[in-house]
């Protein structure tokens, strides 16, 4: 499966699309969700909390394992993909439509220090070698 | 270098994403563990478990061998092909492993025990055998492979493939087996669902495996076999039970035979040890996922008591989330429990397991 040219990446494997009104949205990678399996239980944060960038703030759970989502940025929580919680799987379906929460950013310049496509392709492609 | 079973060229081949289980590279899953799960409760699926050893041991008296070797009674072992299953334990009862005894004739006995163990097992059997009965001829067969099928089809799918194997074994009960031609196949399995497990030699072990899957059998990973042997309350080596814990407290009494005179070894330790703790097995009321060695603690008269999660997961049959856990004995089935999920207490019930057997939940 292709990277999304069009999303920034953390190296703990959240997507991040940064929307025309400022906000971000963000999700977890297809590689992270294929290292997961099945997905069965999502936890999301509260709408109106604010986060640290790396701050662990909600939780992917498959068949497998449990894996910790941090935020990729600083900001506060505006919004949840609530639907998801009832339906995990649709993150094996389609990753990067499958968005678990909004931020509100408030230190853009964290931004600059995510990795695009390309370099995530990299750290997944040695992460598989 | 890791271990490799006959067929692991044959699970690359279709896809199989491949984990190191105990030192042996075996498949998870071929794409979907939950698909896998699914085929199995409703149709059929197969797994290769060549990582497990059969021992064959053989010659004179070999039942008098195995009375004093594993806790379970081999005198229920009455018609050639009926098998068993039992605890070895050590002289202190803890268990070394569990295992499938096979009884083939007076001469010939078959057991199969686990991967993680087998060399373990080995060693411990040789060991007895020198002591107790030096004739004994003991063999490992890795020359051997095994594959499960299971499932409400599988045994229809398995007459389709072996030619004759139909009349051979369609009148076998639960834990009987029949040798039809180079197949051993035992109507056994670790899935709460119907089927066989049948030991082949090694070199026809993918000829098979591909015919099984022409006749629409799905291959199933490690991983479906994990879900289905939770929901269907088998304990699992390594992580329900150790060298450390007995059998009753693992949930094992009933395959300990503690009222013949027969003496085994572990038998006087498990008769002067008071049982305090007990295998259960809980439902999650909230959301979440149960996993093992999350601790579990309640109240109960008025005394708060912990315990610990030896197996826990996601019940595809059920869709929520299940476990086994070691608590102390007093706690009774209907009890309400938290248990400790990072930083949350979520609530479980104390259920009797098997949780999910033939298609049908049970709890």
């Amino acid at each position: 499966m292709s990277i999304p040219t069009n999303l920034k990446y953390s190296k703990s494997h959240e997507w991040v699309k940064p929307e025309a009104d400022g906000t971000v949205t963000i999700g977890i990678t297809h590689h992270a969700q294929e290292l997961l399996g099945d997905m069965v239980f999502i936890e999301l944060p509260e709408v109106g909390r604010t986060l640290k960038q790396k701050e662990e703030c909600a939780v992917a759970e498959s068949v497998k394992a449990a894996a910790d989502v941090y935020s990729p940025l600083s900001g506060e929580v505006i919004a949840v993909n609530s639907p998801l919680v009832d339906e995990p799987g649709k993150i094996n379906e389609d990753a990067y439509s499958s968005w678990l929460f909004k931020l509100q950013p408030s230190n853009t310049s964290e931004l600059d220090g995510l990795l695009d496509a390309a370099a995530y392709a990299e750290l997944v492609e040695n992460e598989d070698h | 270098m890791l271990k490799m079973t006959p067929l692991n060229q044959t699970h690359r081949d279709m896809n199989a994403k491949m984990v190191d289980f105990g030192g042996w590279d075996m498949p998870l899953h071929y794409g979907s563990q939950l698909d896998e799960h699914h085929k199995v409760r409703q149709d059929a699926g197969m797994f290769d478990v060549s990582h497990m050893l059969p021992v064959d041991i053989k010659g004179d008296n070999v039942r008098a061998f195995l009375r004093r070797l594993v806790a379970n009674n081999v005198d229920k072992l009455t018609l050639p092909g009926k098998a068993l299953y039992s605890c070895m334990l050590t002289p202190q009862g803890g268990i070394i492993d569990d295992l499938i005894i096979y009884f083939l004739s007076e001469t010939w006995f078959r057991v199969v025990v686990n991967a993680g163990t087998a060399e373990k097992d080995v060693a411990w059997i040789l060991k007895q055998r020198d002591e107790l009965a030096p004739n004994l001829e003991i063999t490992p067969r890795r020359d051997l492979a095994m594959i499960a099928v299971q499932g409400p089809n599988a045994r229809a799918k398995v007459w389709q493939v072996i030619p004759g194997s139909q009349a051979a074994t369609e009148e076998l009960k639960q834990f009987q087996s029949a040798v039809v031609g180079q197949y051993f196949i035992a109507r056994t399995g670790y899935t709460g669902e119907d089927g066989f497990e049948i030991i082949l030699p090694a070199a026809d072990a993918t000829a098979f495996w591909k015919s099984l899957h022409a006749a629409g059998v799905a291959p199933a990973g490690l991983g479906a076999r994990d879900t289905l042997r939770l929901e269907a309350g088998m304990n699992l080596y390594g992580q329900d039970m150790n060298e450390t814990k007995n059998p009753m407290e693992s949930g094992l009494a009933w395959t300990v035979d503690l009222k013949s005179e027969r003496d085994f070894i572990g038998k006087e330790a498990l008769l002067n040890t008071a049982v305090t703790q007990q295998l259960v097995g809980l439902v999650l009321i909230d959301r979440g996922v149960l996993r093992s060695h999350q601790q579990v603690v309640g109240q109960r008269d008025g005394a708060e008591y912990q315990g610990e999660i030896t197996s826990g997961g996601f019940s595809p049959t059920m869709n929520q989330s299940i476990a086994l856990a070691r608590l102390p004995i007093q706690i009774t089935i209907g009890d309400e429990v938290k248990v400790i999920v990072r930083d949350k207490q979520l609530r479980a019930k104390v259920v009797k397991y098997p949780f999910v057997r033939n298609g049908n939940v049970l709890v």
